[in-house]
């Protein structure tokens, strides 16, 4: 036994950092500096760009929530997409009454309205998030099978439910007055609400981003998702914790719900059915549970949506599924695979 | 009769009636009933079992999760009228050559997706096969030349199942025997055949290493089974079998379009079937798929009448208008994962194994 190697480190050591995966990171560059000389001219190059970068924000808003559910509590909520359809149908509440202040012609008093009606969709998705929690997953936790099968039954419901407080009709959802339009940077047109967008993505990446990786309750769901009997022998009441990110992950889906709804301008209770394959797709591709992968893969498939949609019209509409099969094969777990799966 | 059954009689005294109802019900509707709509209703249910049942296959006996079941159903379909509509004259061989290209198209995708897919969790699965799925149903929306877009095509069928055509100059029993009730006992015969088969499929030693595969999966592959292998096969029947009950849907109505075959609603129909019926009951196919297609034709004059009578209560009666029996049947849904997970087929089994005890 040789007594120079020391079996346990010296304290003062710094600990070995976690292993930085850029790969997938590069793609979203790679790809759309592959995409110049094929589109070819520059200002049209820049508008798809930002519509596709726009496009991904909204979806990794609606898909955040998802994964991070499912990072934490190993529970994969099909019925997310009613959340979406939710906090699209209840921003109508705040924003069909109050349509005088949208036609304003003043951005502040617009964006007030806007304000109101998000922070009224992101209370009612929590707090029905909160619910959907109690009543409908609770009893189903560690069972996959039931847990597909009785938030599928929770969609329907949900869907049905919007018909029945809503109507069965479409409703139009008209921008505000002063995110109309676009901006001209050069030759490129960029639609203002699109930078609106991706701002508001951004903003919500970087907000979970700190929260999960420089506070304490971020260490806390961390070190929940890694043990959580270990977690709660310590003290901590880690259910508790995770019921709030249910909630929280239904709020973001409400917020990206309201957005979806002003980027295509009607509503119908089916929205949320048609937004949940797209999350989905971006969470298989990103890896289940993984916020950053679902960053990237968001935007990797929007950007990819909205080229292909430019290059070869009747490509795009596989062009999502080509997108997956691609990644599944160079990483069959997604772009960044969590420790569980 | 065992024998025809594959030795898996109903174990239930009222299921036995229930199913003896239902198909004598289904074998003597022409006779029974008359006008288009009940007829109607009675080849839907046929068609709807064999689809129910050979999702069962899957979600039931191997414990797969599969939303992409309606895409196979719809490349059935779609291969016989495509098949029929491609040609001037209708005749069989083009019928049965679309239904051939249909059979294979089904047959490697599902190998393919099965192949990529099957060996991970259920939860990726089921997420794969949904994204697989509905982008199915857009391309075929999309490519109107080619399917007929939204509207779908409406193709004549072989002249001996055409409505003109009479068999026998004279009425039998107050029915004419005319195109009609050929092609209602083709869809019959047909799906008896079907479920038949899937019955004997279930009830053979291959049926019971995919209830070995659901049970424990690890178990079965220790015991030295090639699990993924079976579920590859189950895939590749199960979709055999959905796209053979497309084709017969498409017969009966002459018509494909993707509403009718390939929306994701005929998904959740194929769902909330299983779950209420039973799970891993090949019976709780037939039990469910009666009562959920006669809910669905009928149901909905009761709630006009409910909600005609609510007429005060606002939230009320829109909640009983006729267009949200499905709220009803979710929530029942719902309920049934928890309270009955066995569904009506196993709780009937269930209490008449436990009053013989």
């Amino acid at each position: 036994m040789s007594a120079s190697l020391p079996l346990v480190q010296p304290a003062d050591t710094p600990l070995p950092s976690a292993p930085r995966d850029i790969a997938p990171l590069l793609l979203i560059p790679v790809l759309a500096l592959a995409m110049l000389p094929l589109v070819g001219s520059f200002p049209t190059w820049v508008t798809l760009t930002v519509a596709g970068l726009a496009m991904g924000m909204m979806i990794f808003i609606m898909a955040s929530g998802l994964t991070l559910v499912f990072g934490l509590m190993d529970v994969l909520n099909f019925g997310h997409g009613a959340f979406v359809s939710v906090g699209a149908f209840t921003a109508t509440l705040v924003l069909l009454p109050m349509r005088g202040w949208l036609e304003a012609d003043s951005l502040l008093l617009n964006l007030g309205v806007l304000g109101l009606a998000v922070t009224l969709a992101m209370v009612v998705t929590a707090l029905l998030g909160w619910a959907f929690e109690r009543i409908i997953i609770m009893p189903v936790y560690g069972q996959h099978l039931k847990q597909i099968l009785i938030t599928m039954g929770g969609m329907i419901v949900a869907e049905q439910l919007i018909n029945v407080i809503w109507g069965a009709e479409t409703i139009p959802l008209p921008l505000p007055a002063s995110l109309r339009g676009a901006i001209f940077m050069g030759d490129a047109a960029i639609e203002k609400y699109r930078l609106l967008a991706v701002v508001v993505g951004l903003v919500v990446f970087a907000v979970l981003f700190l929260v999960l990786n420089r506070t304490k309750i971020g260490l806390l769901i961390r070190a929940g998702v890694e043990n959580r009997d270990m977690v709660e022998s310590l003290g901590y009441r880690i259910r508790r914790l995770f019921v709030a990110v249910f909630a929280a992950g239904s709020a973001l889906a409400g917020l990206g719900g309201v957005m979806w709804g002003l980027y295509k301008e009607t509503l119908s209770a089916a929205m949320g059915g048609e937004t949940i394959v797209m999350i989905f797709i971006v969470i298989i591709i990103g890896g289940l549970g993984s916020v950053g992968g679902c960053f990237i893969g968001s935007l990797l498939m929007a950007l990819v949506a909205n080229y292909a949609g430019f290059l070869t019209p009747k490509f795009a509409l596989v062009s999502n599924i080509a997108l997956m099969i691609a990644v599944l094969m160079w990483r069959p777990a997604g772009l960044y695979s969590t420790s569980r799966s | 009769m065992t024998r025809l059954l594959s030795g898996d009689l109903p174990r239930s005294r009222i299921l036995t009636l229930v199913l003896l109802l239902v198909f004598l019900g289904l074998a003597f509707a022409p006779f029974l009933t008359s006008g288009a709509r009940p007829l109607n209703t009675a080849a839907t249910i046929c068609v709807y079992i064999v689809l129910v049942a050979s999702y069962d296959l899957l979600l039931g006996y191997t414990g797969v999760v599969s939303f992409a079941h309606t895409m196979f159903y719809g490349i059935g379909a779609y291969g016989i009228g495509l098949g029929l509509s491609s040609v001037d004259e209708p005749t069989w061989s083009a019928a049965l050559t679309g239904l051939g290209l249909a059979l294979l198209l089904a047959l490697a995708l599902a190998f393919v997706v099965g192949l990529f897919a099957l060996r991970v969790r259920a939860i990726f699965y089921a997420m794969i096969t949904l994204a697989v799925a509905s982008s199915f149903a857009v391309l075929a929306s999309q490519l109107s030349d080619f399917t007929g877009g939204e509207d779908g095509k409406t193709f004549s069928v072989p002249e001996l199942l055409s409505p003109g055509f009479t068999l026998i100059e004279n009425a039998v029993f107050g029915r004419a025997i005319d195109g009609k009730l050929l092609t209602y006992y083709l869809v019959f015969f047909g799906c008896l055949l079907l479920f038949l088969f899937l019955l004997r499929l279930v009830n053979s030693p291959f049926g019971r290493v995919l209830q070995a595969i659901r049970e424990n999966e690890f178990r079965a592959e220790a015991l030295g089974y090639r699990t993924v292998v079976y579920r590859i096969w189950a895939n590749c029947l199960a979709a055999l079998v959905a796209a053979l009950a497309g084709a017969l849907m498409a017969l009966w109505l002459r018509y494909v379009g993707p509403k009718t075959s390939l929306g994701f609603e005929v998904m959740t129909d194929i769902l909330l079937i299983v779950v209420i019926g039973g799970m891993g009951t090949m019976y709780g196919a037939v039990v469910g798929a009666a009562l959920f297609i006669l809910a669905q034709n009928y149901l909905k004059e009761l709630m006009a009448h409910g909600s005609a009578a609510m007429e005060s209560v606002p939230l009320l009666a829109a909640a009983l208008h006729p267009d949200r029996w499905m709220l009803w049947l979710g929530v029942l849904f719902v309920l049934s994962i928890y309270f009955f997970p066995i569904g009506i087929v196993g709780k009937l089994r269930l209490r008449s194994y436990l009053a013989r005890r």
